[in-house]
């Protein structure tokens, strides 16, 4: 049987797109034919801002080659755009008679630049910017002429004036409203943009209205006249006043349009078996003009020609950035308020740097960066996640100290790094590097800077400097995924979330259940999906899941750590940094018998053992005859203390026996990330639980416990959590806050980060102010730990033996 | 001269996981995909020379444990952007056994 026909109109950035997901997903559905008006093939349309800047040229900015369709078996049609659709036989006729039959049809068609209707629109000299054409017309007329005027001062029009001037024009921007970018910018950051673009030459000429076009005795454009009388010079004239859906074929076969071609959440038109995406059309009446919403339409039509049905395109929220090198200005969401927002504003004009907040019922539903738009994404992350920001809002305005944490040389500022500074401190990736890989392959995503690079693809401390380089080399078409949103990884679609949320609502039980059910794109998954699923199912289904070593990375699968050169280390459990002679004296001995290379007393208040060999590890343990300590595993570490009550003249509290207590109830808790716990017996803290998970300090009234702390990639300072009587309270209320973590965290993310998403207010409300629930938590997590093992001795009793023992021939 | 030379059951390699073989020529890695099919490389990766049979197995490749540089497991290639390739042996399974070309 022969393949269904699919005919693409429009050879742009969203059509094309929209191919190359439904070759992701179904790769030999569909018998493929596209047709583009223009002459090439599919390129980065944003970025012929920078190759009229003069910073990159056309062949940098191809996305898709002739190979690419030639690989793909597209029959490609270019220069030669479609005239007429014929839905009785469903074919389209192409201008130079081509016809092409289809079964499903999808439009692209983009848009048109909008052209003033004035008299003298049509004169040689007088263009729009769009294309390709466009941009060369404006470079071979910046070598001959001198005069250009840019007609509209939106953010087309001065990426255009910008190139232009930086191609030698003497160059006056246009404009009617009373400043610049008055759809993206207040009037303070509006004027601020005026204020810099003139220091770079550019001329602007505010509030007014073109009345006509002069043509000069050669008849090309020679001035432009506004309706106030005032006339000037004018060798090329440059319209960009808007752009307007290019729905003309549509309408002509009768599919119904208003803005653009009207479609619903699936992407189809009124005509189901023809499909829209991009510029050109109508989606609940709104019409979009930068690619990061067109993208996640292209996901959703492509989802459907394939078949699988489940995408629903519901809109976007978008945010915008000037790609005018050296300009830092951002954009996104409703900034000019209204009577029930309220504003958080820091002008510093001498400094050159302005920031807007605009917030609603404790959400943050807009903003405005000039000058430092270093946290540009991280805010516009909060408004799609529509995160409640009220615990945060007294330092909400000086951003996200996230970005540039240790390692990048306290760099903070992608804009002021040098190209050949170190962004991801693990891989030794260069700013340089990243933004190339960007620009070389097209990327648009932290994800593909992640494969191409491999810069934030380790630790992670860098994404946040990668998201501003990103949003700094292609502007608005770089928009952060919401965070509950974001896939697992390559093999799935699906958020964490929803992936938890599967688990429980249809009792899956087994990894390849769930690779099933959720229509995995591999096998068997990866290194990234496969712990993330093990960990779900059973802190999901304690008692019915079983635990898949194979779905665990080495560490917690050999419950020792791997080194560089392929030896293990041991870290037996000190209970609360306790230990006695008979212990040291067994570690003494172990040490000289297996000839451990390195003893080191670590971070934790315990001792390592390292440099062991993979086939020793089970003597090591019977040896030392201690539990394990758990250093390799997403799960309890230690609990630190300092000596307390016990001994101290400042203690309140018995902070040793209390964090001995807390470490065997939790024994062998595994978690979405590793928990670290210290129990200080006065305020003076010695323990340091500022920086833990969960930090317990005795007072003397009783303990105040503290949550969410880090001392790692980023020091995180833990926040007050409740303050409670005696001991029995701590483990109660611990276990409940860290029950509350098992069962809602995404895998590898620390209590900080957890409660980062879901707010401390949130937390405290399930555990804290919830009595009922906090028992019911605690008792659940008691109830899986129930039976928690020591690995080492079922290890030492033979269990997964074959894990240790080599082959040989 | 290389020659086919038993290794062990096939059994004996978990589904999605890999044993290691010491043998003259220094540690081999044998790998047993989800569908059965076994392959093996030199133990150590191109990137740092990590133990690869210490990875975590997935369709027909394997996630090195050090540094996460994935390698096919039928060419030893790895997989872009990396570039690199671990030594590759001749495996086969026949009436039960696992047999390796060394
Ligand atoms: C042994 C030890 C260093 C030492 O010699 O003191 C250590 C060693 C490792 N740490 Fe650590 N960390 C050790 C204390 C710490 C501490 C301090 C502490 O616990 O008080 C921290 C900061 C506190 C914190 O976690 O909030 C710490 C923050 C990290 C991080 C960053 C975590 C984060 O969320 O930002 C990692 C990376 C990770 O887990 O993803 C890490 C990862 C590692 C690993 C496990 C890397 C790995 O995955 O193989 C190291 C194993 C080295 C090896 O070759 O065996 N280690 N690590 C310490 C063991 C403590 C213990 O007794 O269990
Ligand atoms: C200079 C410039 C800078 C930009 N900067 C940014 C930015 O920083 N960030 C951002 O998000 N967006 C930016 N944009 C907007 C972005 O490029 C568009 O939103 C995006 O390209 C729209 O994609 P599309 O596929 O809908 O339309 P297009 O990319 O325009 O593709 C439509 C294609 O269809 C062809 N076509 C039309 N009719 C027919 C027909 N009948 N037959 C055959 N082919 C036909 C057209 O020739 C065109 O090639 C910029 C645009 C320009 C021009
Ligand atoms: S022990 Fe921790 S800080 Fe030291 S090198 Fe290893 S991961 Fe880095
Ligand atoms: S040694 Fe294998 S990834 Fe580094």
């Amino acid at each position: 049987m022969s393949k269904p026909r699919l005919v693409m109109v429009g050879n742009g950035m969203a059509g094309v797109r929209t191919l190359e997901e439904l070759l992701k997903i179904a790769p030999n559905l569909y018998d493929v034919t596209v047709f583009g008006a223009e002459p090439h093939p599919n390129y980065n349309r944003i970025l012929l801002s920078p190759v009229l800047a003069g910073e990159m040229t056309i062949r940098d900015i191809i996305l898709n080659d002739h190979d690419w369709y030639e690989g793909n078996g597209i029959r490609l049609h270019l220069g030669n755009a479609v005239t007429r659709i014929d839905r009785v036989q469903r074919r389209v006729i192409a201008t130079d008679g081509t016809e092409a039959p289809y079964d499903r049809l999808l439009l692209a068609t983009g848009s048109n630049p909008f052209i003033l209707p004035i008299p003298g629109n049509d004169l040689p000299g007088v263009i729009s910017y769009r294309d390709i054409k466009d941009t060369d017309e404006m470079i071979e007329t910046a070598k001959r002429y001198r005069h250009a005027v840019v007609i509209g001062g939106g953010l087309l029009g001065l990426e255009a004036a910008n190139g232009l001037r930086l191609r030698g024009m003497d160059v006056t921007v246009v404009h009617v409203a009373p400043w610049l970018l008055e759809r993206q910018l207040d009037e303070t950051a509006g004027k601020m943009l005026q204020k810099s673009l003139e220091d770079r030459g550019l001329k602007f000429l505010l509030q007014k209205q073109t009345e006509m076009l002069i043509a000069g005795e050669s008849g090309r454009v020679a001035a432009v006249r506004f309706k106030d009388g005032m006339q000037i010079a004018a060798d090329l004239v440059v319209m960009a006043v808007g752009i307007r859906p290019n729905t003309a074929l549509a309408e002509a076969a009768g599919i119904y349009c208003n803005r653009g071609i009207v479609v619903n959440d699936t992407m189809q038109t009124y005509d189901p078996k023809v499909y829209a995406v991009g510029e050109c059309v109508a989606h609940r009446g709104t019409v979009y003009g930068l690619v990061a919403p067109l993208f996640e339409q292209g996901k959703v039509a492509a989802n459907h020609l394939a078949n699988f049905g489940i995408g629903r395109y519901a809109g976007s929220v978008t945010s915008t950035k000037l790609k005018v090198t050296g300009i830092d200005l951002f954009s996104a969401g409703n900034f000019t308020g209204g009577s029930d927002t309220e504003e958080i504003v820091l002008n510093d004009a001498a400094g050159g740097v302005y920031k807007k907040l605009v917030i609603k019922d404790n959400k943050l539903v807009g903003g405005v960066l000039y000058g430092d738009t270093a946290d540009g994404p991280w805010y516009f992350q909060l408004l799609r996640d529509g995160q409640d920001i009220h615990e945060i809002r007294d330092h909400l305005l000086f951003g996200q100290a996230h970005v540039g944490d240790v390692g990048h040389q306290g760099h903070s500022k992608a804009a002021a790094m040098a190209d050949g500074a170190e962004v991801c401190g693990c891989n030794g990736v260069s700013k340089g590097t990243i933004v190339k890989a960007i620009k070389e392959h097209g990327l648009f995503t932290l994800d593909g800077i992640r494969k191409y690079t491999k810069a934030s693809s380790s630790c992670g401390s860098c994404t946040g400097l990668c998201e501003q380089i990103l949003s700094a080399t292609i502007g608005g078409a770089y928009t952060p995924a919401a965070s509950n949103k974001k896939p697992v990884c390559a093999c799935t679609d699906h958020s964490h979330q929803e992936v938890r949320d599967t688990i429980r609502e249809h009792r899956l039980v087994r990894i390849a259940d769930i690779m099933h059910f959720m229509e995995w794109k591999t096998p068997d998954g990866c290194d990234k999906c496969r712990p993330a699923l093990n960990y779900y199912l059973i802190s999901t289904w304690p008692k019915e899941a079983k635990d898949d070593p194979r779905s665990r990375l080495i560490n917690e699968r050999a419950h020792a750590n791997i080194q560089k050169d392929g030896t293990y280390s041991v870290v037996p459990r000190m209970w609360g940094g306790l230990t006695t002679p008979d212990e040291l004296r067994r570690i003494a001995d172990v040490a000289e018998k297996y000839q451990v290379p390195t003893i080191k007393v670590t971070g934790g208040q315990r001792i390592d053992l390292l440099g062991i060999k993979k086939k020793d590890l089970i003597d090591v343990w019977r040896d030392l005859d201690m539990p394990s300590g758990h250093a390799y595993g997403k799960s309890i570490r230690t609990v630190k203390t300092c000596v307390g009550l016990e001994h101290c003249r400042f203690g309140t509290q018995l902070a040793m026996s209390m964090g001995v207590k807390l470490e065997k109830m939790l024994f062998d808790m595994y978690a979405p990330h590793k928990v670290k716990l210290a129990v200080s017996g006065c305020p003076r803290n010695c323990a340091e639980a500022g920086i833990k998970d969960v930090g317990v300090i005795g007072v003397d009234s009783g303990y105040e416990i503290y949550v969410g702390g880090n001392g790692g990639i980023k020091t995180e300072v833990a926040q007050f959590f409740a303050k409670v009587k005696n001991d029995e309270e701590v483990m109660e209320y611990t276990g409940a806050f860290l029950q509350l973590y098992r069962e809602e965290g995404f895998y590898l993310e620390r209590t900080c980060h957890y409660l980062a998403r879901v707010g401390l207010d949130y937390a405290k409300s399930k555990v804290v102010e919830d009595e009922e629930n906090r028992k019911a938590l605690h008792g659940r997590l008691l109830d899986a730990l129930k039976d928690a093992k020591d690995p080492w001795k079922e290890r030492i009793a033979g269990v997964e033996r074959q894990e240790y023992e080599p082959l040989s021939v | 001269m290389a020659e086919w030379k038993m290794i062990c059951r096939v059994e004996d390699v978990p589904r999605l996981g890999s044993r290691v073989v010491k043998s003259a020529a220094g540690d081999i890695a044998v790998f047993r995909t989800s569908t059965d099919e076994v392959f093996a490389l030199r133990d150590a990766c191109p990137h740092k020379g990590g133990p690869l049979s210490q990875g975590l197995v997935h369709g027909t490749q394997v996630t090195c444990p050090l540094h996460g540089w994935r390698l096919h497991l039928d060419s030893g290639e790895a997989v872009a952007p990396d570039v690199g390739c671990a030594r590759r042996y001749s495996s086969k399974v026949e009436g039960g056994a696992v047999f390796l070309e060394i």
